[in-house]
């Protein structure tokens, strides 16, 4: 654990790769740069309220003076959920899009199992709603290229040191995206089997995505990732005779800690499954 | 890694709720299956009160057990973990209890 891990701090990027804009948020505030202002740090002091404060990006926090020693405290009962901001953030969220007759999906793995390749081959074959995609990366603008280049209007989130997304970040790269009403969303988080089981984004569904190159038993080391998913994609199919992977015992992992949980074998790089994907896309309704 | 923010957001939940004033001390509660560490927590509690009205304060954390309720004969159970085993045999159960994430109450100067 350190220090940099920026965790939903001032490091978050949302980029447009297509006009290279960024729009980030910090202190409460989102605002955007222009193609070009972004790649660098900005040093000088500015202000996101109208000249009432200023600060640079790169300023230490200052240190406040000790607390004052007393013996006369005061107890105040709080009773407050600590995720209650996001929560109600994802919420808003979830009426915002649900009043657009947008479907959000929430696509979630470590990282390799395929879920950008997923997604460009669902890009070019699903029909019916149009798909515009939401990247989760630490960095880079690899994955948002990959999905333009297949045919869908992408945004990429950078998180930097963070290891998941959150509503905010949702949030912000919904209004850069500023998608058509009737869309499918999908959001694909980053790649991480921990961090992002715990932040509602304010999506229709969760989607967790594993590969036959992981081992069956991911289910019970990742269990809050599992516990929370709506449907498991097991991809990479085409490996199965190379690999020893039992997909029964994937399906009872899963199981135990989801009851019921649908798990759809599909090959994003043969195609081999994906069909029963569309059709569990396309019955999602907002 | 997520306790960093978790940390930073029981900063910010406080912050907008003391008005203000000096706190000397915060107590939390943790359930079992919430997915968070509490010696995470700890660990981040004193560089994410850096800089605030909660810098220097303590920090006490209430671990909640986990409970489970059976689908199959309807009473309740203990979960150590996510993977729900019913006294009954059944493995089909409800998390009742041990997913809290609450800022519990605070003591302010």
């Amino acid at each position: 654990m350190c220090d940099t891990c920026g965790c939903g701090a001032t490091d978050v990027r949302v980029v447009d790769p297509g006009t290279g804009a960024v729009t980030h948020t910090h202190d409460g505030v989102t605002h955007t740069h222009e193609a070009g202002e972004l790649g660098h740090a900005v040093p000088e002091p500015h202000s996101h309220d109208g000249g009432r404060t200023f600060h640079t990006h790169d300023e230490v926090p200052a240190t406040a003076e000790a607390p004052a020693h007393s013996h006369g405290t005061t107890t105040v009962e709080l009773e407050l959920d600590v995720l209650g901001k996001n929560n109600a953030l994802a919420g808003e969220t979830r009426a915002w899009l649900a009043a657009r007759d947008l479907v959000a999906v929430n696509l979630m793995s470590s990282p390799g199992s395929g879920k950008t390749t997923l997604l460009e081959r669902t890009i070019r074959e699903t029909a019916g709603r149009q798909v515009v995609v939401v990247e989760g990366d630490q960095e880079t603008l690899l994955d948002a290229e990959r999905i333009r280049a297949a045919g869908a209007r992408a945004v990429q989130v950078n998180t930097g040191a963070g290891c998941h997304l959150d509503a905010e970040m949702l949030r912000t790269a919904l209004d850069s995206l500023a998608p058509e009403n009737g869309s499918l969303v999908m959001v694909e988080n980053v790649g991480n089997l921990v961090c992002p089981a715990l932040f509602d984004l304010g999506e229709q569904a969760r989607v967790v995505v594993i590969s036959v190159t992981e081992g069956d038993d991911k289910p019970l080391k990742y269990p809050h990732m599992f516990s929370a998913a709506d449907l498991v994609v097991l991809n990479k199919t085409d490996l199965l005779p190379y690999v020893d992977f039992d997909v029964e015992a994937l399906t009872a992992h899963a199981r135990a800690l989801r009851p019921g949980v649908r798990v759809l074998p599909v090959s994003a790089r043969t195609g081999e499954g994906l069909d029963a994907w569309y059709t569990w896309l396309a019955e999602l309704s907002a | 890694m997520h306790e960093l923010s978790i940390t930073q957001d029981v900063v910010r939940t406080v912050v907008d709720h003391t008005d203000g004033r000096t706190v000397a001390g915060v107590r939390l509660r943790i359930g079992a299956l919430a997915g968070i560490v509490p010696d995470a927590v700890r660990f981040c509690f004193d560089l994410a009160t850096q800089g605030t009205t909660l810098e220097g304060a303590w920090l006490e954390i209430e671990e909640e057990p986990g409970r489970g309720r059976c689908r199959v004969c309807r009473n309740e159970f203990e979960m150590a973990d996510l993977l729900p085993l019913c006294p009954c045999g059944s493995t089909d159960a409800e998390v009742v209890a041990g997913r809290s994430l609450m800022v519990t109450s605070v003591e302010v100067v």
